[in-house]
């Protein structure tokens, strides 16, 4: 793929920062639900986009991460420095151990045990009320403290004034600009090629030496801590952790986002948590029956759009364009 | 140790609860082992069939054989929506990639638990024991409803009924034909098309029979499709994905792990089944009575 020559994803980071100061509190929420979800479903296509394996219990490391960072704040007061990069690390743990048996497994196999394994770690949350609160969850986790940002207001003005829930808006765009760096470093890097070249052809990759069950352990815990690291904000975000964060219906949520954006474009999953989030909220105004729209939605894209909106975009572009064919 | 009639109660429990599973399960791996896809919307059928069987119970009245009727009609009409998804739009995914197939099925759980919230709304509905089946009776002790009696007989006798049909009649040959090659099975000239329609109305059958049969002992509540569907994938996978009788022993384990999961580690009896499933899958991804797909 050609570099493009306009930073766009410097362009929307610097627009995302405004979104406090124009619009209201409610786009604010809606643009930090959009950033969190953007990473958790960009992290699933490090899997099913670029690896080639179809997770149907992504949900679980989302929820691990969620809920490592709810305990340690909650119920340890431990601060967030520690909490955020935990619950990429907790996560990631997970993801290994759970990854070393998945990873032997092919296909609609693959996609089983994953599903087991998240639904293994939403019964946990679901009963062990002791530490996870159980079927109540575990409302009113506390947000980061930002004392320190406040007491320099008065020495950098454009810091001060704002709302707790817009500083640690700043801060999810801060954290999640750093992880969709760090992603994209990871899948430009050889070992993303080998990524791809795995989803392309696993037997080839084996017989030029590659270890393809490594390589698919590796980018399985890669994926697991980033949407780790989704989880740990989201809680936070959402006020509280709660066991259906890691339930299966959570896991297909994030599969559709990835799958409208389409999983051949590396923004293509932000996009679809944008695209889908903002839907989800205009339609929600006026009807309660999003499942309908939103399967609605999916039937269509399935038949008409397989390669989601970016693939939409970019048959769109060669049209446009006009580009020879190549046969 | 609790006393034997408690034992022998619970294992009873488990085995009503395992016959209901089977009756929905052996659907789902039907599909599988013929079309290759696991069919998320198989949960939402047997919820239409509970929904289906109290509309017409409402509709008929409460008379002797009402429910029968009922039941029955609900299974056909769930089975004539199966017949026409798979017509009209899944047909149109075969060849494509597995994921889009997953992800259809699971677009018609949202269509239609949504559906079904529109003309059902979210209150829970219940239907009462067909008249005749309405009492009990004791046994070593366990009380053991006249219902729960018929459940416990028709499982095995639809388990009979069913191999019977795939081992000695001509469509039963080529279902488990399809399953093995349907692209042979199409040259030799059999309608493979006709062949998939028809196993999406008998597995959508099953479908709706279970949940009509299911509504006299469960509530009819919205949800109820994304709760079996996954026990009905536990049930699969650990006796074998496409594996006729594994089905039947994996809804046998499944009832009495669930059951007897409850009496002794009541917090973890939902794990314990997920965690059996994972064993199974690491252990032999093929299930019990399955065999290792090519």
């Amino acid at each position: 793929m050609r570099p493009s020559r306009v930073p766009w994803a410097l362009l929307v980071l610097v627009a995302a920062f405004f979104v406090p100061a124009v619009g209201s509190r409610f786009y604010t929420f809606l643009a930090n639900d959009v950033v969190i979800w953007a990473l958790f479903a960009t992290s699933l296509n490090l899997l099913v986009g670029y690896t080639g394996l179809v997770s149907f219990g992504h949900a679980a490391y989302f929820g691990i991460g969620a809920y490592t960072t709810g305990i340690l704040m909650k119920r340890l007061g431990v601060t967030f420095l520690v909490a955020f990069p935990a619950a990429g690390l907790v996560a990631a743990i997970f993801a290994l151990f759970f990854g070393f048996f998945c990873v032997r497994l092919t296909r609609i196999y693959f996609a089983m045990l994953t599903l087991a394994f998240a639904q293994i770690v939403w019964a946990i949350c679901f009963k062990w009320n002791e530490v996870t609160g159980g079927e109540q969850g575990m409302p009113e986790i506390p947000y980061p403290d930002f004392g320190l940002l406040e007491r320099l207001a008065p020495l950098l003005p454009p810091l001060g004034g704002y709302r707790t829930s817009e500083y640690f808006y700043f801060l999810t765009l801060v954290l999640v600009a750093l992880c969709f760096w760090a992603l994209r470093r990871i899948v430009a890097s050889p070992f993303g090629r080998m990524l791809t070249t795995i989803r392309e052809n696993p037997e080839r990759a084996e017989f030029i030496g590659v270890n393809v069950r490594r390589y698919e352990l590796a980018a399985f815990v890669l994926a697991g801590s980033f949407a780790g690291l989704a989880g740990g904000l989201f809680g936070i975000f959402n006020r509280g952790v709660f066991p259906d964060f890691a339930y299966w219906t959570k896991s297909s949520e994030v599969l559709i986002m990835t799958l409208l954006g389409g999983m051949g474009a590396f923004y293509g999953p932000a996009v679809g948590a944008l695209v889908l989030l903002w839907l989800n909220q205009q339609i929600i105004s006026v009807t309660e029956y999003w499942p309908l729209i939103l399967g609605g939605i999916l039937v269509i894209l399935l038949f008409a759009f397989p390669g989601g909106l970016a693939g939409a975009l970019e048959a769109l572009r060669t049209r446009l364009v006009r580009r020879p064919r190549s046969a | 140790m609790p006393d034997p009639s408690f034992v022998f109660a619970q294992s009873l429990s488990g085995l009503t609860a395992a016959m209901f599973l089977f009756l929905i399960a052996s659907g789902l791996s039907l599909i599988f082992g013929v079309l290759r896809v696991l069919n998320f919307a198989h949960g939402t059928f047997y919820m239409l069939g509970a929904y289906s069987a109290f509309q017409l119970v409402q509709w008929i009245g409460t008379g002797p054989g009402t429910f029968w009727v009922a039941a029955l009609g609900a299974a056909v009409a769930v089975a004539a929506l199966g017949g026409l998804v798979e017509r009209f739009l899944f047909r149109h995914l075969y060849g494509k990639d597995e994921l889009y197939q997953l992800l259809f099925t699971y677009a018609l759980v949202l269509i239609l638990s949504d559906v079904a919230k529109i003309l059902w709304g979210t209150q829970q509905k219940s239907v009462s024991r067909p008249p005749g089946l309405n009492g009990a009776f004791s046994l070593f002790g366990a009380t053991i409803p006249y219902y729960n009696l018929f459940i416990l007989l028709l499982g095995p006798f639809i388990a009979l009924a069913f191999w019977f049909a795939l081992q000695r009649t001509r469509v039963g040959r080529f279902i488990r034909a399809a399953a093995l090659d349907r692209e042979t099975l199409g040259a030799l000239g059999v309608n493979v098309s006709g062949l998939y329609t028809g196993v999406f109305v008998l597995a959508s059958f099953l479908g709706g029979l279970g949940g009509a049969l299911v509504t006299p002992v469960r509530t009819i509540v919205p949800g109820m499709d994304t709760e079996i569907i996954v026990e009905a994938f536990i049930v699969v996978v650990i006796g074998g994905l496409g594996s006729f009788w594994g089905t039947f022993l994996g809804s046998l384990i499944y009832g009495q792990v669930l059951s007897f999961g409850i009496l002794f580690f009541p917090r973890f009896s939902i794990f314990s089944v997920f965690a059996l499933m994972a064993a199974v899958l690491i252990i032999r991804p093929w299930g019990l009575l399955g065999r290792p797909l090519k």
